[in-house]
């Protein structure tokens, strides 16, 4: 599926998410739900945040990250990564967090396999995929 | 007696207002964190205040802030 369809029916579909934005690593946006000059103001943004806890999984010597949430009382900052591809997304406060992740590994999915027949019902999702396996605060 | 009443129903007033600053604070506070997941299915918190938090979460806010 094209990004832009992608990210338009996850927009109609999910009641949390406000702002969606595809990009690659290196934070080029590939599509977005908000103008071109703001999206690649937040590709720049979330390129530095998975920067910056990326080099965190360095210094702790753990596997690769595959996503993050950074929570604050105002919202939420999702970000999913797919090999050189994230999927990033903004919510208000207190989302439920494992179904916005599923919605956006949904999202990467379909723009990764466009002509596989990947289910996409992010409403029907079930709400408990993040991993598991808390180590604690650091 | 009227004037002492006064005084306990202002006293658990302004007991009941300290305790809400004191619950929505607290609650603020545990709410601002970073958690990172990795590929082997572990997570990690990182809450605020210490320093790799201290250093993500301005750039996080400035996302949302940006994202409207």
């Amino acid at each position: 599926m094209d990004a832009a369809a992608a990210i338009d029916e996850l927009k109609g579909l999910s009641t949390q998410i406000e702002a969606i934005v595809v990009a690659s690593r290196d934070g080029a946006v590939t599509a977005a739900t908000v103008e071109k000059e703001r999206a690649g103001r937040l590709g720049g943004l979330a390129r530095d945040l998975v920067s910056g806890a990326d080099s965190v999984r360095g210094d702790l010597g753990r596997d690769a990250l595959a996503q993050l949430q950074a929570a604050t009382p105002d919202g939420s900052v999702f970000v999913v990564l797919d090999g050189d591809r994230m999927a990033v997304a903004t919510t208000g406060a207190d989302p439920t967090v494992g179904l916005v992740f599923y919605d956006l590994k949904t999202l990467l999915r379909q723009i990764a396999a466009p002509d596989e027949a990947v289910s996409a019902e992010p409403a029907q999702a079930p709400a408990a995929d993040a991993p598991a396996g808390e180590d604690g605060d650091a | 007696m009227p004037k002492r009443r006064i005084w306990i129903a202002g006293l658990l007033g302004a007991g009941s207002f300290a305790g809400t600053i004191f619950y929505r604070r607290r609650s603020a506070r545990s709410r601002t964190r970073i958690d990172l997941y990795f590929d082997d299915g572990s997570m990690l918190s990182l809450a605020t205040g210490s320093p790799d938090a201290d250093r993500l979460l301005p750039i996080a806010r400035e996302l949302l802030t940006e994202a409207g």
